[in-house]
């Protein structure tokens, strides 16, 4: 396979699950948002979201003043900023056409009509601006289900070979990174000292971390428990069934690059490495990162992921 | 020519029917219009959902448009068919042997049959090409020729695409959409079958692979990339051809050797099928700013390591001044009499022709000798006095470099529209494919449609629009 096509595979499936994470951010801020609060109460939830998309930093250089009308412009229809949802979705679409030989006639046609809708919603978006939430939340849905439709396009109709295995990749490195982040963003709320008891402001915060991984559900199957911050960090970090967290999310990356390893009849570094970073998580204990520190471990993991991401790139001349 | 009543491949309503359109004509009157409107509008998010689009320059807004679909089938008998099928073989045939002698022995201009400044003068004239061989003496492989009519008797051939003629991916998608829109239309007829173009390209690309005993050749398709205009369909071809589509980065030249970079390292490429134009092919020998090619591709191809499909210098007989002289060559080189008939052209090179041609601006085209896509030419009758005059000062600054034609009543056919059915003008773009053992050609073509009422330029970048194209058989039967 060209490198260059491997290269926009890895990263068209990156933008559309980047795309998929920030909805589901700005989602369960708003959430949050809608919560009643007294002075004293004042979160920062915008502030949180915009760091956990990691365009913080770069919102306030260009705009300042922080308001919910401005974060959320920023995150889906700004076109200055790379990770918006526009531009993941056009930046997805790019990629697509530039490889369209190696995709399947649905998985190309879950990209063309995600951006085909987008035109659409960026064309009345023109004219009624600020969105109103109820035509929000119908934007949000909309990528939320292109996400969908293009993952399940891509686990339905393509060949396990290569191409596949790009794609994984990219999936699970940008899902392992959202996950990360999100629990970086949040960790002051999910360390065991700050236990207190349900029905508070941060009891509704740790239920909105859970469904920007649409994990809400899944928390009461996996512990049948009221939702406690440390068994969130858990769920997220350490519980092989969740599919968003990170060891779940690193046993599909070492399994994908064993994958490509066997079709091409070698191994490398970033094999290695991918089989060292899924093997620390399988030896790891909640008792122990804590121990550790969260936020240690967090930003450590951020690093790491990082580092396998540029290795792939490195060992098939990517770059 | 302006004002005489066009062919119609139909029949002009009040005309009697021909036989070979009998169950359109009749399909076309049953059919109620909302009908053929779901139609329409059904084709349209078909092409628009699989991302059928055509990049026009010099149009931003436009960056990704539709090249609007008529769906009413054009229909050519399988004896007409035969007759073109031979006429075009026997074109491509001179074709080659012309650049094969152009770059060699330059008989013909030793015996005087074209004048040799045509050639060496010739923009697309490639003087690093003297004294080379293509690989199997197949220069134009993929050749796009023009097709009109005037009336049922002759096909005559406008124009000869030599350099890397489009639009073959909208034959096998138009074939595609009607087949699923118009399903009783086309089984009430016995169409010959295109989607085996594919097919034949491939062979015809394996055919022409440099001699080395290295296995089953590594064929590319070289593509300029995601804004060039006809990328989707360099996308398309390479997809059913099952070949990499590689833009010039994607490949690198070691030791006279192309090689493209894949995940598992370099790997060997044999046959080059590139829709970029010769002068962007290699910054070492052609344009140095070009970031398109690939250095050191020529120096590969002419140590014959790969083979270049079309072949460099093919320009030389795309152009419209040496396009008069094909009946010539078709005589020189093969002894036959040509079966297609030119349109007669007058050169303005010569001092004659320019006089004849500058005393009738108003009934003739002029065209660029090496214009295309429709754009530098001027259509006499439908054009302004200031635009004749204007266009009169470009000619005299320059005369070799327009040629002019009769205007052509081109023959209609009949479009669907939301204000009914009516006639409009085509041509048709069959495509040749020359291999080292065999010429092939899948029956039928492009046939492209200038939508707007009473237009002769069917050029996709000038608004034309295109139609699915039947070779029938028997339709006499059943008519």
């Amino acid at each position: 396979m060209l490198a260059r096509t491997a290269d926009n595979l890895f990263w068209l499936a990156r933008s559309m699950e980047r795309a998929d994470y920030i909805a589901r951010t700005i989602e369960a801020t708003l959430r949050l948002e809608y919560l009643p609060k007294t002075e004293g109460e004042k979160t920062g939830e915008w502030e949180g979201a915009l760091n956990a998309a990691g365009a913080y930093d770069s919102y306030i250089a260009e705009h300042g003043e922080l308001d919910e009308e401005g974060a959320v412009e920023y995150l889906t229809f700004d076109r200055t900023n790379p990770s918006s949802i526009c531009n993941c979705l056009e930046n997805a679409r790019t990629a697509g056409r530039a490889v369209r030989t190696a995709l399947t006639a649905e998985t190309w046609t879950a990209i063309n009509d995600a951006w085909l809708e987008l035109k659409r919603f960026e064309a009345s978006h023109r004219f009624s601006r600020p969105m109103d939430r109820v035509a929000l939340t119908r934007f949000l849905d909309y990528v939320k289900k292109a996400s969908l439709d293009f993952d399940g396009s891509c686990y339905r109709t393509m060949l396990r070979n290569d191409a596949y295995w790009f794609n994984r990749l990219g999936v699970f490195i940008e899902r392992a990174d959202n996950t990360a982040r999100l629990l970086d963003v949040k960790y002051h709320l999910l360390l065991p000292s700050t236990e207190s008891v349900g029905g508070s402001l941060d009891y509704f915060q740790w239920v909105a971390v859970l469904r920007a991984v649409s994990a809400a559900t899944a928390y009461h199957w996996v512990y049948r428990d009221r939702v406690k911050p440390w068994l969130i960090a858990d769920l997220l970090i350490l519980k092989r069934a969740m599919p968003r967290s990170l060891i779940s999310c690193y046993e599909t990356i070492d399994r994908s690059l064993d994958s490509l390893a066997r079709d091409d009849g070698r191994s490398g570094i970033a094999q290695r490495q991918a089989r060292a970073m899924h093997a620390k998580l399988e030896r790891a204990s909640m008792t122990q990162i804590f121990q550790g520190g969260l936020h240690e471990f967090i930003t450590a993991f951020i690093e790491d992921n990082a580092r396998l991401s540029s290795t792939i790139s490195e060992q098939y001349l990517f770059t | 020519m302006a004002g005489v009543q066009a062919f119609d491949e139909m029949g002009r309503t009040g005309e009697r029917t021909r036989a070979l359109y009998g169950k359109v004509a009749h399909w076309l009157k049953e059919t109620p219009p909302e009908l053929l409107a779901s139609r329409r509008a059904q084709a349209e998010y078909m092409f628009r959902r699989i991302g059928i689009t055509f990049g026009v320059y010099g149009d931003k807004d436009a960056a990704e448009r539709l090249i609007p679909f008529d769906i009413v089938p054009r229909l050519i008998s399988r004896a007409e068919w035969r007759k073109l099928e031979a006429g075009l073989t026997q074109r491509v045939r001179a074709l080659n042997l012309f650049l094969t002698d152009v770059y060699g022995d330059r008989k013909i201009l030793k015996e005087s049959i074209i004048p040799a400044e045509l050639i060496l003068r010739n923009p697309f004239y490639r003087p690093e090409m003297i004294g080379r061989r293509a690989p199997h003496d197949i220069w134009v492989h993929i050749a796009g020729i023009d097709i009109v009519r005037v009336d049922d008797e002759e096909f005559y051939v406008l124009e000869d695409n030599a350099r890397t003629p489009s639009g073959v991916s909208y034959m096998l998608e138009n074939r595609e959409v009607t087949m699923r829109l118009l399903p009783d239309l086309f089984a009430r007829h016995k169409v010959a079958p295109v989607d085996d173009y594919p097919d034949e390209l491939l062979a015809c690309l394996r055919s022409v692979a440099p001699r080395h005993d290295r296995g089953e050749a590594t064929i590319v398709i070289l593509t300029p990339g995601l804004y060039n205009s006809a990328y989707y369909e360099h996308s398309f071809l390479a997809d059913k051809l099952g070949v990499e589509l590689v833009e010039g980065r994607d490949l690198f030249v070691e030791d006279d050797q192309v090689f493209m970079r894949t995940t598992l390292g370099p790997r060997r490429v044999d046959v080059i099928y590139r829709r970029v134009d010769d002068e962007f092919l290699d910054p070492m020998v052609f344009n140095p700013e070009s970031v398109l090619g690939v250095p050191g591709l020529i120096g590969a191809y002419l140590a014959g390591n790969v083979t270049i499909a079309n072949a460099i210098g093919t320009g030389v007989a795309d152009d419209k001044a040496i396009y008069s002289y094909v009946p010539d060559l078709i005589r020189f080189y093969l002894s036959e009499e040509p079966l297609l008939k030119n349109v007669p052209t007058t050169r303005c090179r010569e001092p004659d022709g320019l006089k004849y041609v500058l005393e009738r601006l108003d009934e003739l085209v002029v065209k660029e000798v090496n214009g295309s896509g429709g754009y530098g030419m001027l259509v006499g009758p439908h054009a302004s006095a200031a635009q004749r005059e204007q266009f009169a000062a470009k000619i005299k600054a320059d005369p070799a470099n327009y040629i002019a034609q009769p205007t052509l009543a081109l023959s209609t056919c009949p479009s669907s529209f939301e204000a009914g059915v009516a006639p409009r003008h085509v041509d048709l773009r069959p495509f040749i494919l020359s291999g080292a053992d065999a010429v092939r050609i899948v029956p039928g073509g492009l046939t492209r449609v200038a939508l707007k009422e009473g237009s002769l330029v069917v050029n996709s970048s000038q608004g034309g629009g295109t139609k699915d194209t039947w070779v029938v058989d028997d339709f006499e039967d059943e008519a």
